[in-house]
């Protein structure tokens, strides 16, 4: 099976990378384990000695000495407590391994997922991102917890063979022969359970990606009525991870009976010719014990090695999906100019951009736009127009596909890392809110005074709710503190830009879950900001547009006319159709319910 | 939404604790849930006699081989010892033999009842009130049906086994030993009685520090997601080094606590090793005395040093799964817990009634609502929704607007006072029935990982492509199809992740027209949507031909200057209602929220 063979090459590979990451700790592991091993089939030789030389004397001459007892046990204590030793470091400094590693790939996950691009984002599920970073590092390193024994029992092994070779050649070949048994019943065993486990492993995947949504949404569920058909999908997932839960089952039932019995077969073969060697007077009954005891031993240590082959296909598997990541291109490169900080706003320019997502069309095409310093530009268009994407392309979430967004002159991919962000901020219609107090959400790290945090939840009308909650500035937001509304999310958001007295501030839809009142408060407050920042917002409202110094229409992606409000209502179908659709509305609906009216009136008249 | 906004005490979880309950008490509960898993529990209890006692076989066969083969006085025996290692062999092939079926029954029965248990626990999550959903976070919810049905399980199959073989083994071979020689049998278990105490203290350290590591997994996936979900905000604001700093540390807190918890696993485990050598040490110097005394034969002795390695195992593994039960057992509890929470906003079910389809009629008779225990949000709402009215419904934040809207839904139940559908009181009313008949748009609809086409069709799920198509049509969004790059098929990503913040809520309005209620609910469902397509989504919606009524919930007052009447809340009370025309000349609340509006829209 050439599959296997690449699964065993890469899994091996694997082992040998976790090896080279951390060669100290593996080498003390490895000593420890090779303690545990030798001491392990010195155990049986040391039974086996006692029997000859203490036990059957005794027995046969009807007495014995105190210092034989005493040596017999301390040899049998002293053995037990090096193998304990062993045991001890074997096992502490794997799991210690396997932490470095998981820790060490972890860091180098999440390292990845900042310095890549947000296109490199979009192309991949939020869920698929978390589970590289969390199972599939874990996964890519389980064998590691069994593999110090895994070479510690291959060390046991060699030493058994050894020592029943040095006792009875004949015994020795019955031990050549279960060893090898039970170390094949093994590998059968792993290699049919894995897939199965790892099918299983897949399933429950599944079953919690689809609990995940369907709990996601159950106010949708539930406004819909569609309870039963949820219990449904998630009952034919679960009946699925049942059913192969029995046949990880199935696999188990058989195998761990027939590993459990192998060794005690071998014993009762053991005894059998061994008891025709005694009689020959080839063999010492001790010798017989000693022979039987580490088959006994051994036979359950030899699965440390059926462990690590096991799980090298899950690891294999994890680590592909580690591996990816590791090796995903296009990072954001940046350049070594830094912006100036004179506290002048900002000169914008956007020459002929087009952007595209993934393998699609242009969402924006070829698009120019100029923002004179201080100056404020309203971005209007329909829903899907490619507003946002404009927005992320200011503050270089994204480059562009062709064309360049320059910043007092300077396209933004020749700005130092960083550049971009001391010089513009964005606040988002969706804020994220992470984990921690309102000022870290506010300042993002950033070195201001509290009264400067204040002051810009002050201009973002978030100074009063935050004021209410008991901790203040202290308390803790995000998913395990205080739930906060869409409006005071983004409120927070905004604060969170105006803190760093931007020079160039972007506002997507930013007040777009705020109360009307509120809203007006933010825009006044956000006009007297000092020092003034040049602006551009997306919005729809006409009070945030009349904000404006200038507005630009968009349309299918596309600049469709640029002037001031009232430029553009004259000359702009487009726009005087989105902006005055309220209007149109109510009067057409006047005049229907005029034309009802009359209706009715004419059918009284009747 | 934001009624009940910042305040930490909504998060408090309102589901049921089952904590007090004995171990035994869960277990009893808990199978009452799962009646497949005591379904032949007998025969596979006789099974598990037999896979156990097979376990002493091979020392019995090292002793009469010793004793009674070797032991001869004229000369070893050979055809007793050829004798008796077949029938031993043929005992221990039988033993396999009994194992491998009492394994099977236990996963068949297991993994059957834990299914039901899931499915169940599942279904119950959807019962509950979106009231009782909100305290609870998702993950949380999530992993009571997922991973602690998972730990069940895992323990039934590992640990559960395990401990029914141990305890079998441990009293098969205090047996056997016994029969051999009650001296060393007491000595053996004076040897291991204090290990397994000692084991039971060392596990429960054990447990306390991977308690710690649970913990500080869970901070590690929070740090390490907000890369991932926040990745926009950390590249808008270059705080990559700090997020990075963050994660590391998550990351480390984690790892050490995780060895810390590997050293104690290290320790307590090799402990067994000691304990089984000191065991072994005593058996040979006692038992050697005691063949002396002429109480012990030498096939006796050999066969302790057997049955003393049938010890460790049982006690070791005995004691890693009496952890393991715990931990299960809180597990049990925890799914347990979802079904004893009540669902407080009950389906009648066949009991309630079935209301005909056709024009709706919605009367409030005093309703108050207050959260548990909060203070009262809405007092006395006394109204009434007319057949095929448009009815707005404003309000500044915190007025009551929304929760009137979950009133009139049944998401929620009043506290006091009766919401009539048709004159019918809504608690009386079927689900299916329900909501057959009224569908709310919350601003925030859910979309599904899926086609734009699966997302609208979750509204009617016989609907065809063509119906959809014919829905989005009559929306107006003809175009905005056409522009999409698959039209139908695209997919819309995680939570319609690939659309944009208006384009979701254009999804989520086209799958409650194509669900066609007779009342439908809109609580800022189009907020996001530029206003020439509100406009034309509002006239599609009100849908008047179709009879249907519309209440709308919205703080753009273009709505209520188009709708046929206004209700107007403030500070939990409906305080105006009317038509536009009349509210603002009344001078009132309505007056001066529609001033406030207007302004800005100049």
């Amino acid at each position: 099976m050439p599959d296997d063979q690449v699964t065993l090459r890469e899994g091996l590979r694997l082992l040998a990378r976790a090896v080279r990451d951390e060669p100290g700790i593996f080498a003390i592991a490895i000593a420890g384990s090779a303690v545990y091993g030798i001491t392990t089939a010195l155990s049986a030789t040391v039974i086996g000695r006692v029997t000859d030389e203490v036990i059957v004397p005794a027995f046969a001459q009807g007495r014995t000495t105190a210092a034989a007892l005493a040596v017999a046990g301390l040899a049998i204590v002293g053995v037990s407590v090096l193998k304990a030793l062993g045991m001890v470091v074997r096992r502490f400094y794997a799991g210690v391994m396997q932490y470095r590693l998981q820790a060490r790939y972890r860091r180098a996950v999440t390292r990845r997922y900042l310095r890549l691009p947000l296109s490199w984002h979009h192309r991949h599920p939020t869920g698929e991102l978390l589970s590289n970073a969390n199972a599939d590092v874990e996964a890519s390193w389980y064998p590691i917890a069994p593999f110090p024994m895994a070479v510690g029992v291959l060390i046991m092994l060699v030493t058994a063979v050894v020592a029943m070779v040095l006792t009875d050649p004949a015994l020795a070949a019955i031990g050549l022969l279960v060893f090898p048994a039970i170390l094949g019943v093994n590998l059968l065993y792993q290699r049919r359970l894995a897939p199965l486990a790892t099918h299983a492993q897949a399933l429950r995947g599944e079953l919690s990606g689809v609990a995940h949504e369907s709990f996601d949404g159950a106010l949708v569920v539930k406004a819909l009525g569609r309870e039963a058909n949820e219990a449904d999908r998630f009952a034919a997932v679960a009946r699925r991870l049942r059913d192969a839960n029995v046949g990880v089952g199935r696999v188990r039932s058989a195998f761990d009976p027939v590993l459990e019995a192998l060794p005690g077969l071998g014993v009762l073969i053991v005894l059998l010719a061994g008891a025709a060697r005694i009689s020959a007077g080839s063999l010492d009954p001790g010798e017989l014990v000693s022979v039987a005891y580490l088959l006994m031993v051994v036979a359950f240590p030899v699965r440390a090695i059926g462990w690590v082959l096991g799980e090298l296909p899950r690891a294999v598997v994890g680590w592909r999906r580690v591996d990816r990541v590791l090796r995903a291109s296009g990072a954001l490169r940046h350049g070594d100019v830094v912006p100036s900080d004179g506290g002048q706003p900002a000169d914008l320019a956007v020459r002929a951009v087009s952007y595209s997502y993934a393998h699609d069309r242009d969402v924006l095409h070829a698009v120019t736009l100029d923002v004179a310093p201080g100056r404020t530009v309203a971005v209007v268009g329909p829903t899907g127009s490619g507003k946002s994407t404009l927005a992320g392309l200011l503050v270089r979430l994204v480059d562009p596909r062709t064309g360049e967004v320059l910043l007092d002159g300077v396209d933004v991919r020749q700005l130092a890392r960083g550049g971009v962000a001391g010089s513009a901020a964005l606040a988002f219609q969706y804020a994220f809110v992470f984990d921690g107090t309102v000022r870290d959400n506010v300042t993002l790290g950033l070195p201001v005074t509290d009264d400067q945090v204040w002051t810009a939840l002050r201009v973002a009308q978030a100074d009063r709710f935050v004021a209410a909650l008991p901790e203040r500035l202290d308390a803790v937001v995000g998913e395990r503190g205080a739930t906060l509304s869409g409006g005071q999310r983004q409120r927070l958001a905004l604060a969170r830009a105006v803190v760093r007295g931007p020079r160039l501030l972007i506002l997507d839809d930013a007040t777009s879950a705020v109360d009307p009142q509120v809203e007006q408060r933010i825009l006044a407050e956000l006009r007297g900001v000092e020092p003034r920042p040049t602006v551009v917002v997306v919005a729809y409202r006409r009070a945030t547009i009349a904000l404006a110094d200038e507005v630009v229409y968009i349309e299918h992606g596309r600049i469709a006319a640029r002037g001031t409000h009232e430029e553009l209502l004259a000359t702009s179908a487009g726009y005087r159709n989105l902006l005055t659709a309220y209007e149109r509305d109510a009067a057409e609906r006047a005049a229907l319910r005029t034309d009802e009216e009359e209706l009715v009136a004419d059918e009284v008249s009747q | 939404m934001s009624a009940a906004a910042a305040d930490p005490a909504a998060a408090t979880s309102r589901l049921g604790s089952a904590s007090g309950d004995t171990a035994w008490k869960t277990i009893r509960r808990g199978l009452t849930y799962s009646p497949e898993v005591g379904e032949g529990i007998w025969l596979t209890l006789v099974l598990a006699v037999f896979a156990t006692a097979g376990r002493i076989v091979v020392p019995i066969a090292i002793q009469q081989t010793v004793d009674r083969g070797l032991s001869h006085p004229a000369g070893p025996d050979l055809e007793f010892v050829r004798s008796m290692c077949l029938v031993a062999a043929a005992a221990v092939l039988a033993t396999a033999a009994a194992a491998y079926l009492m394994n099977v029954r236990i996963f068949r029965a297991s993994e059957a009842g834990l299914a039901t248990l899931r499915i169940r626990a599942f279904r119950h999550v959807h019962d509950l009130s979106v009231l009782t959903q909100n305290t609870e976070r998702r993950g949380s919810l999530v992993s009571r049906v997922t991973s602690d049905v998972d730990t069940l399980s895992q323990f039934v199959q590992w640990g559960g086994l395990l401990f029914v073989v141990s305890i079998g083994q441990l009293v098969a071979a205090t047996a056997i030993m016994a029969v051999y020689s009650w001296q060393l049998t007491i000595l053996v278990w004076a040897c291991f009685l204090p290990l397994f105490l000692a084991l039971r203290y060392f596990q429960r350290k054990v447990s306390a520090a991977y308690g710690v590591v649970r913990e500080r997994v869970g901070a590690m996936l929070g740090a390490i997601a907000e890369s991932v979900v926040g990745a926009q905000v950390v590249r808008a604001y270059a705080i990559e080094q700090r997020t990075q700093e963050r994660i590391d540390a998550a990351i480390e807190r984690q790892r050490l606590a995780a060895s810390r918890a590997q050293k104690l696993v290290a320790l307590s485990f090799s402990t067994g090793e000691v304990v089984s050598g000191l065991a072994n040490a005593a058996v040979v110097v006692v038992g050697v005395l005691l063949g002396l005394a002429g109480e012990l034969t030498v096939g006796r002795l050999l066969a302790f040093l057997f049955l003393v390695t049938l010890f460790v195992g049982p006690v070791q593994v005995g004691t890693e799964v009496l952890n393991e039960a715990q931990n299960a057992v809180a597990g049990w509890r925890r799914v347990l817990a979802v079904l004893d929470t009540p669902a407080d906003v009950a389906d009648p079910g066949p009991a309630g009634r079935t209301l005909p389809r056709g024009p709706i009629d919605v009367r409030f008779e005093q309703v108050s609502y207050a959260y548990p225990g909060g203070p009262t949000v809405l007092h006395d709402v006394e109204v009434e929704i007319r057949t095929r009215s448009r009815v707005a419904v404003v309000g500044e934040t915190g007025s009551g607007k929304t929760t009137f809207a979950k009133l009139l839904t049944r998401l929620m139940d009043p506290v006091s006072g009766r919401v009539l559908l048709d004159g019918i009181d809504l608690r009386e009313v079927r689900f299916d029935s329900l909501r057959e008949r009224v569908v709310m748009v919350p601003q925030e609809g859910h979309l599904f990982d899926d086609t734009l086409a699966e997302n609208v069709r979750y509204g009617r799920p016989s609907a065809s492509d063509d119906d959809v198509r014919l829905a989005l049509t009559e929306l107006g969004l003809a175009d905005w199809l056409a522009g999409l790059p698959a039209g139908l098929d695209t997919s819309v990503g995680q939570r319609g992740e690939s659309l944009s913040a208006g384009e979701r809520q254009l999804v989520a309005l086209a799958r409650a027209y194509l669900a066609d209620p007779d009342l439908l609910v809109l609580d800022e469902a189009t907020s996001a949507v530029d206003p020439a397509t509100e406009v034309r989504l509002a006239r599609a919606l009100e849908g008047i031909t179709r009879g249907r009524t519309a209440v709308t919930i919205a703080h753009r007052l273009s709505t209520a200057e188009s709708a046929d009447e206004v209700l107007v809340f403030d500070d939990g009370r409906l305080v105006e209602r009317g038509s536009h025309a009349d509210l603002v000349a009344a001078g009132g609340t309505y007056a001066r929220l529609h001033a406030a509006w207007a302004s800005r829209s100049e």
